[in-house]
Formats: structure tokens, C-alpha cells, sequence
């Protein structure tokens, strides 16, 4: 964003001028996420979450690079290849732990992110294609998750495949053929792992692309902020090198104390024992659960067990991936002017039971398949789907927003000059 | 037009408004929106089941060892079978079923070939989402209904592996098979 505040680039060094000159990388940077980057004053601790989920993406591909050089993507030797990282190769468990707990790491950050988004309406305009780019992603790193899983062919692996694309099974006509051409066969067999390790290895860089536009859209209208209101004046913002860099690294090493805290001391409380059973296409775990990250939507899928019209199985289907996709549709979903939930006191009650409904078909998605975690389910489903649906829109028509501040700076300080000669 | 007039063919030559040149444009592209597209086939069908998995022959089984009341679990395109010989009073239940009243109904001669109807072969596969369900092991959970019964997402089959509970839209299907004697079936 080029507000007409921002500091200049000037490189001083005789070769920063001339590569200025030739490629101008260097001022790209520092008018992306240096000094020339102007950022609302008052931003809090939630948006350092856009910072560490690309943190998280860089360890992912540093790992992930590592690891496949000593992984073997063989339906014979996958699972004896893991093992192989874990006990011989030099440093390789902590290679894996850092790359299985920094899957975990990264949904919970961008969970953190989204949830975020919510609450401030950060999707509302003229941030949608931030959003929606956003959301993009956020289908992009499930899919790289659920491949990454089946990599080490364990138990878990297999049958999560197997349950995950018996999902396209559901589709009429064409369920069963493109059930099959995206395994290679009937069941997940050596032709699926090959192609989920390539895809595996090529979508994280993909994500680094979609994520390169994610900041670019971000920063044609600037970074949003806790109040919700728009810059007006230099004093709403400071340069993000050095207040936000120095804050973001504040964030990162908290962060960094948890995820090591994980990797060092419980680097499997996220895994499933049964993972290290090697896959057994004759046996099904007793219960399957996906990883955590997958447990509210896969308490959606679960949630149907009746016909109608459609078969129980379809429905699940498309309500999972409906729960994702209307997402997209948010910031037409809500109309109100107002972006953050601190100024929408009806709006803020209704997030904080979306929250709870979330942890609460995460917690039955994780659950065995029986009463009452399916009654749980499906009533909490349908609350997700009102909540997008019904309850968003009509709240931000009928509510009152309580005053909003009239600068970024008044909120902070208390009083802005700008108001005070506008009045 | 106009300014088109020096490189374009004599006047004269030219029918009004199609030159040439719009003719080579038209083929050029379409050329190659065809090979463009020609290429995509090798592009896709390539993650399609290959020849080797394509060729898995049919299985043999010898069933003379399942005693009524028993069940085993056998390969068949690297999936399970399951291979049931029903009690009489497996018989009788499945049999005592409203078959209008199922969600995929079906009655049990529909699933047995004619003359062996104690003899219940199907995909140990769940109509779900692929899972395998229990019931044909020693001592496992067959259920409510007394057949199968999937762990994953709760799909309750009847003695005749019929779907009667969970999310399952189907009964666990009946794959091709035959009988090349008392003992032998053979499946696919």
C-alpha cells in the first residue's frame, strides 16, 4: 500500500543503488515488509498470526524437503523408510517430530487466523480477495495435511485414505471411476502413495504462491485493525520495520517455546499408536479418526445418517465441504458496516457460541461413532450452517453497533487533533 | 482494414471480411487447441488403474473348512471378501425381513445363488466410506442386527449384510462369483 506517508527506499551503498537500478527486489521487500510498509498503530497480538502461519509454512517445506530425501514413496518399504528416519538417520526424528507437531502447529495458527478474521469481519470490504485468497489456502493446506498423513503408511494412513476418497465414491455416476483414477486402483495401493507423495511435495509451494498473492491483495488496501475503522492520517499508522517486526518476533519466540515445548516433550500426543501398525488393507482400526485438525468437519460428514432425497453418504459429503465453502460466501453473508466485533455487541455473542459450536463438533469429530456424539453432531451442525446462513445476516441488519471511535488514533490516545478541528 | 491493405493479399483476391490471413489465424489455433487438448488424454488417463492392477485375475477360494455359523475373510483385488455359511437361524431372521421396509431392499435369494442360500459372499467393504466392517472374525462386534458392523461410522448389516443402520446408502455388495464346485467358489 502506497499510502502517501510511506518512507521512501534509499539505499545508500553504492551496489543497493545499482541493484536498485537492475532488480528492485531490495525495495520490493522493504515496501512489502520493511519501513515503507505503513500499519495501523493499534494492531494486537491476534494479527501476528498472519506472520507465523508463514513461519509455519517455511518449517513445513524446510522439514519436508529434508524428509524426502531419506523417505522412500513405496507401498513396500513407506513404512519400514519412517522408521528408518526416526532411528538411523542422523537427527531424522527430530526431522519428523518438527514436521508431523508443525502440521499441528500451522492449523492452530491459522485456525487462531481465520477465527480472527471472524471476529473482526476481516473479510469485509475492500479486504475480500484477501478472504477469499485466504480461504483458497485454507482448502489447499488440508489437502497437503491429509496426503502428508498417508506418507508413512501406517494403519491410520491407509484408512483415512481409504475413508477420505471413498467420499468422492458418494458422488453419483461418476463416484466409483474417479474413486479409482485418483487412487491408481481399487484401494489405496502403491500407484496412491507415489501420487499423494508427489502432490504432497508440490502443493506446499503452490500455497507459498496463493500465499505471495494473499499479502499482495492485503496490502492494496493496507492491513485492517481492532477498531475496524480505516486510516486516515500518518498518525494512525507506524512503519511495520521496526514496530511490527520487533512484535512479530515477540510472537514468534512464544510461539516457538510452545512448538519446541511439543516437538521435545510430547511429540506424538497429536499421532495415533495406531499409525505405527503398518497398513493392513484387510484390517480396520477400531477407530478411525483423522487428525484433530479434520475433526469438525469430519463430525459434519458423520452427522448424516438418514436419506433423503439424496443418500445419507452424499449429504455428508456435500455438507462438509459446504462448511468450508461458504466461507467464500461471507463477506456477502454480512452486511453490517461495521467490521469489528468489539463495536457489535449481538454480533460478538453470536461469534463466541460459533466458537463453542466449533470446539464441540471438533470434540464429537473425534469421538467414536455412537450416541450421543452424533446427536451432538447433528445439532451442532445445523447451528454451524444457521449461524452462516440465517443468524449472520439477520444480525447484521437488526443490530445496533455501539459508537465507533473516529480515528485509529482517538481509540488509542484518546484524543485525535484531526477530530477535534473536523468538530 | 485499411491499414491491413499493404500486407494483406492483392485486391481482388479477397472475399469481403475473411482474409487470408484470419484463415491461418483460425486453423493455427485450432490446431493447436486440438493437440493442446489431444494432450491432456495421456496427461489423464496416466493416474487411471494400470494394466497390472487392471490384470488382478479372479480368486479361488475353498470354502469347505467354514462351519454354519462361521465366516472368513479372504483377498480379492486387494480387498476383503467375506465368505459366510448362515445358521438356519441367520436364514430365518434375514428371511423373517420385510423387504420393502429396507433402505436397499433386497432379499436374501436376490443375494445367494439359488440352492445356496446359506452361503453369503460380499465385499467386506462398507458401502460408507470403505471401511472393513466386523463381524466375520471370531468373537467381533457383529452388531444389532447380527451380521456386520462397521467401526468406522456405525453401519449396522443384517445376517444377509443387509445396510439396516448407520450412514451405509447400500447393502455390502454381492460381487461376481460362481460355484466350480461344492467347496470351490470362484470370485470375479
Amino acid at each position: 500500500m502506497s499510502f502517501p506517508w510511506a518512507n521512501e527506499y534509499k539505499p545508500s551503498h553504492p551496489f543497493m543503488q545499482w541493484m536498485d537500478e537492475k532488480l528492485p527486489l531490495p525495495r520490493f521487500m522493504y515496501n512489502a515488509i520493511g519501513a515503507g510498509y505503513p500499519v495501523p498503530r493499534n494492531l494486537n497480538y491476534m494479527w501476528n498470526f498472519g506472520v507465523l502461519a508463514g513461519f509455519c509454512l517455511v518449517i513445513q517445506i524446510v522439514t519436508g524437503v529434508i524428509l524426502a530425501m531419506h523417505y522412500a514413496a513405496n507401498a513396500d518399504v513407506a513404512f519400514n523408510s519412517t522408521e528408518h528416519i526416526m532411528r538411523d538417520v542422523n537427527w531424522g526424528w527430530l526431522m519428523r517430530y518438527a514436521h508431523a507437531n508443525g502440521a499441528s502447529a500451522f492449523f492452530v495458527v491459522v485456525y487462531t487466523h481465520i477465527f480472527r478474521g471472524f471476529y473482526y469481519s476481516s473479510y469485509k470490504a475492500p479486504r475480500e480477495m484477501v478472504w477469499l485468497l485466504g480461504v483458497a489456502i485454507f482448502l489447499l493446506m488440508m489437502a497437503t495435511a491429509f496426503m502428508g498423513y498417508v506418507l508413512p503408511w501406517g494403519q491410520m494412513s491407509f484408512w483415512g485414505a481409504k475413508v477420505i476418497t471413498g467420499l468422492f465414491g458418494a458422488i453419483p455416476l461418476v463416484g466409483e471411476p474417479l474413486q479409482h483414477w485418483l487412487l491408481g486402483g481399487f484401494s489405496p495401493d502403491n500407484a496412491a502413495l507415489n501420487r499423494f507423495f508427489s502432490l504432497h511435495f508440490l502443493l506446499p509451494f503452490v500455497i507459498l504462491g496463493v500465499v505471495i498473492l494473499h499479502i499482495w491483495a492485503l496490502h492494496i488496501p493496507g492491513s485492517s485493525n481492532p477498531t475496524g475503522v480505516e486510516i486516515k492520517t500518518e498518525s494512525d499508522t507506524v512503519p511495520f520495520h521496526p514496530y511490527y517486526t520487533a512484535k512479530d518476533g515477540f510472537g514468534l519466540g512464544v510461539f516457538l517455546v510452545l512448538y519446541c515445548a511439543m516437538v521435545f516433550f510430547f511429540p506424538n500426543a497429536l499421532g495415533h499408536p495406531d499409525n505405527y501398525i503398518q497398513a493392513n488393507p484387510m484390517q480396520t482400526p477400531a477407530h478411525i479418526v483423522p487428525e484433530w485438525y479434520f475433526w469438525p468437519f469430519y463430525a459434519i460428514l458423520r452427522a448424516f445418517t438418514t436419506d433423503f432425497i439424496l443418500s445419507a453418504k452424499l449429504w455428508g459429503v456435500l455438507a462438509m465441504f459446504s462448511a468450508i465453502l461458504v466461507w467464500f460466501f461471507l463477506p456477502w453473508l454480512d452486511k453490517s458496516p461495521v467490521r469489528s466485533g468489539t463495536y457489535r455487541p449481538l454480533f460478538r455473542k453470536f461469534f463466541y457460541v460459533l466458537l463453542i459450536d466449533v470446539l464441540v463438533l471438533g470434540y464429537c469429530g473425534g469421538a467414536p461413532a455412537q450416541e450421543p456424539y452424533l446427536m451432538v453432531s447433528q445439532i451442532a451442525a445445523i447451528y454451524y450452517f444457521l449461524h452462516f446462513l440465517v443468524i449472520l445476516p439477520i444480525v447484521s441488519s437488526i443490530e445496533r453497533p455501539d459508537p465507533l471511535p473516529f480515528s485509529i488514533t482517538e481509540a488509542v490516545l484518546g484524543n485525535d487533533d484531526a477530530a477535534a478541528i473536523k468538530a | 482494414m485499411s491499414q491491413d491493405a499493404g500486407t494483406a493479399a492483392p485486391a481482388g483476391h479477397e472475399t469481403e471480411g475473411v482474409r487470408r490471413r484470419d484463415f491461418i489465424n483460425i486453423a493455427a489455433v485450432s490446431a493447436a487447441g486440438v493437440g493442446g487438448i489431444a494432450t491432456l488424454v495421456p496427461l489423464i488417463s496416466q493416474m487411471a488403474p494400470s494394466a497390472d492392477v487392471r490384470a488382478e485375475s479372479s480368486t479361488e477360494i475353498d470354502i469347505s473348512a467354514i462351519a454354519p455359523g462361521q465366516a472368513i475373510k479372504a483377498v480379492f483385488r486387494k480387498q476383503p471378501v467375506f465368505i459366510r455359511n448362515l445358521t438356519p437361524a441367520e436364514i430365518a431372521a434375514a428371511e423373517a425381513v420385510d423387504v420393502s421396509s429396507l433402505r436397499d431392499p433386497q432379499s436374501l435369494k436376490d443375494r445367494t445363488k439359488e440352492g445356496k442360500k446359506n452361503w453369503l459372499i460380499t465385499m467386506g467393504v462398507c458401502t460408507h466410506l470403505g471401511c472393513v466392517p466386523l463381524g466375520s472374525g471370531e468373537g467381533e462386534v457383529k452388531g444389532d442386527f447380527g451380521g456386520y458392523y462397521c467401526p468406522c461410522h456405525g453401519s449396522t448389516y443384517d445376517t444377509a449384510a443387509r445396510i439396516r443402520k448407520g450412514p451405509a446408502p447400500k447393502n455390502l455388495e454381492v460381487p461376481e462369483y460362481a460355484f466350480s464346485s461344492d467347496t470351490i467358489v470362484k470370485i470375479g
